[in-house]
């Protein structure tokens, strides 16, 4: 599954899969994510993973790292 | 009535030292309640009535008309939506809801600019209890708040000490704190970091902004003036003059309410994070009015975003982007209000977020060797700073009383 996140998150920043080795690292802070990515990364992640996420129950601090976004997305598929 | 409302004391929030004193003496029980883990909540609801009444009576009785009338509309369309939602969800419903929630303040901003003078719907606040009742409904739409409790909502629109100027807090993060009483631990922590802000309130508003408002500023406006109604250098020292009395002045008063609410039990969002360290625009915007600028990026850019690229509308996304940052920004202008400067000031942000975007694009593709060092991290805030500041002197609406006299 990380590899998947990293690939989209990579898809929808338009950098390189490689900048997102870190997964502790917050994607907000650094510059990699900003809120016109975060759409295009939710709308890639509800595609690939079947997940529903509302813009409304995103909360950055919840999404900020590759470690964070694993953990939602298996807290959404098991929902 | 209204005589006798209008022959009232007036008491407007965190004016003067003696208002704090009152303030501080009044939410004084509810503190020892919160330490013994309890709220008093009929108590919070008398002193929130009394000071909300020493805000609006004297010679601003008549606004206290227009509050009551705009709650009760507000409240009227949140639970009758909210109702509605259950077990319906058709988008006309909702968008006649929101533009009936946000026609009060369009009325109220388009009148002066039609008629010369205020709108008799006015009230301090305003704009502030505005994008809390809109962002209700959002969510409700959304289906992410769950329940509405119309004593609840009353509350959070009337929050004593946030009427007037933020910061914007949202209903879902109120109604957690308000349901529960935080631990003595935790209590007192706020209780700690809310006496910190206040003394730091303190010095900004009552100390530091006391030179740039009160002296030097118009001082330098003096001097502009002097001049003739042409630009001089004078009107380069009134940009920098105004821009640390806004940030001063409204960090100040933002501090104040968030250290209020602390002792309160309600952990009300931050407003300004030091905006002038900021090395892009983009992040200025993460830094200051922070309660603002998350509404207008939650409530208008995302949503604006999402449902564009999911229905295709555009091909490239980098057109998308900046129409969506100038959107977000002119709408904001528009909520200052209709006048020239306001509208102006908003698309100078708008094109300075699409303008910073292009860079970040081109820089990668063209300067892979550029590294991030403290010289070019301060070139970045330099610029910042400066494009901030020249935006503040359009804001401050100074040009038009510089160039047209009023």
């Amino acid at each position: 599954m990380e590899d998947q996140i990293k690939n989209i998150l990579a898809d929808a920043t338009g950098r390189d899969a490689s900048d997102f080795n870190d997964t502790a690292e917050d994607l907000y802070s650094n510059g990699l994510l900003d809120s016109m990515a975060t759409v295009s990364f939710l709308l890639a992640l509800q595609d690939e993973f079947d997940i529903e996420v509302p813009v409304s129950e995103f909360d950055r601090s919840q999404w900020n790292t590759i470690d964070k976004i694993i953990e939602r997305v298996k807290e959404l598929q098991n929902d | 009535m209204l005589n006798w409302i209008a022959s009232m004391p007036n008491l407007s929030a965190y004016g003067t030292p003696t208002y704090f004193l009152y303030l501080l003496l009044a939410i004084l029980p509810l503190g020892i309640g919160l330490y013994y883990g309890k709220r008093f909540s009929w108590y919070e609801a008398l002193i929130s009535f009394i000071f909300l009444f020493l805000m609006f009576d004297g010679s601003s009785a008549k606004q206290m008309v227009s509050l009551v009338i705009y709650v009760v509309y507000q409240t009227i369309l949140v639970m009758g939506y909210y109702h509605y939602r259950q077990k319906n969800n058709a988008g006309g419903v909702f968008y006649i809801t929101i533009f009936l929630s946000l026609l009060p303040i369009v009325i109220v901003k388009v009148t002066p600019a039609m008629v010369g003078h205020n709108s008799l719907l006015g009230f301090l606040g305003i704009s502030y209890l505005t994008f809390r009742a809109a962002g209700t409904i959002i969510e409700t739409r959304d289906g992410a708040v769950k329940e509405i409790n119309w004593w609840k909502f009353v509350r959070f629109m009337l929050f004593m000490p946030t009427i007037t100027s933020g910061p914007i807090d949202r209903y879902r993060r109120f109604s957690k704190d308000y349901r529960k009483v935080p631990s003595r631990e935790k209590y007192l922590g706020m209780v700690e970091k809310g006496i910190m802000y206040l003394f730091i309130g303190f010095l900004y508003k009552f100390v530091i902004d006391y030179f740039f408002a009160q002296q030097w500023l118009p001082a330098a406006e003096n001097m502009a003036m002097a001049h003739g109604h042409h630009l001089s250098w004078w009107v380069v020292a009134v940009a920098y003059l105004y821009s640390g009395d806004l940030y001063f002045d409204f960090a100040g008063y933002s501090l104040f309410a968030v250290a209020i609410s602390y002792f309160m039990g309600v952990e009300t969002p931050m407003n300004f994070n030091k905006p002038f360290v900021s090395k892009n625009i983009k992040e200025f915007w993460n830094r200051w009015h922070m309660s603002l600028s998350f509404w207008f990026r939650d409530y208008i850019f995302m949503r604006f975003v999402f449902l564009a690229t999911k229905k295709h509308w555009f091909k490239n996304r980098n057109v998308l982007s900046s129409l969506a940052y100038m959107i977000n920004m002119v709408t904001m202008g528009f909520w200052h209000g209709v006048t020239w400067y306001y509208i102006l000031y908003g698309f100078l942000h708008g094109f300075a977020l699409v303008t910073n975007d292009a860079w970040l694009r081109y820089k990668r593709k063209h300067f892979k060797g550029l590294e991030s060092t403290a010289l070019t991290q301060n070139v970045a805030r330099f610029i910042t700073f400066n494009f901030v500041v020249f935006s503040f002197l359009i804001f401050s609406g100074f040009l038009n009383t510089l160039f047209f006299g009023h």
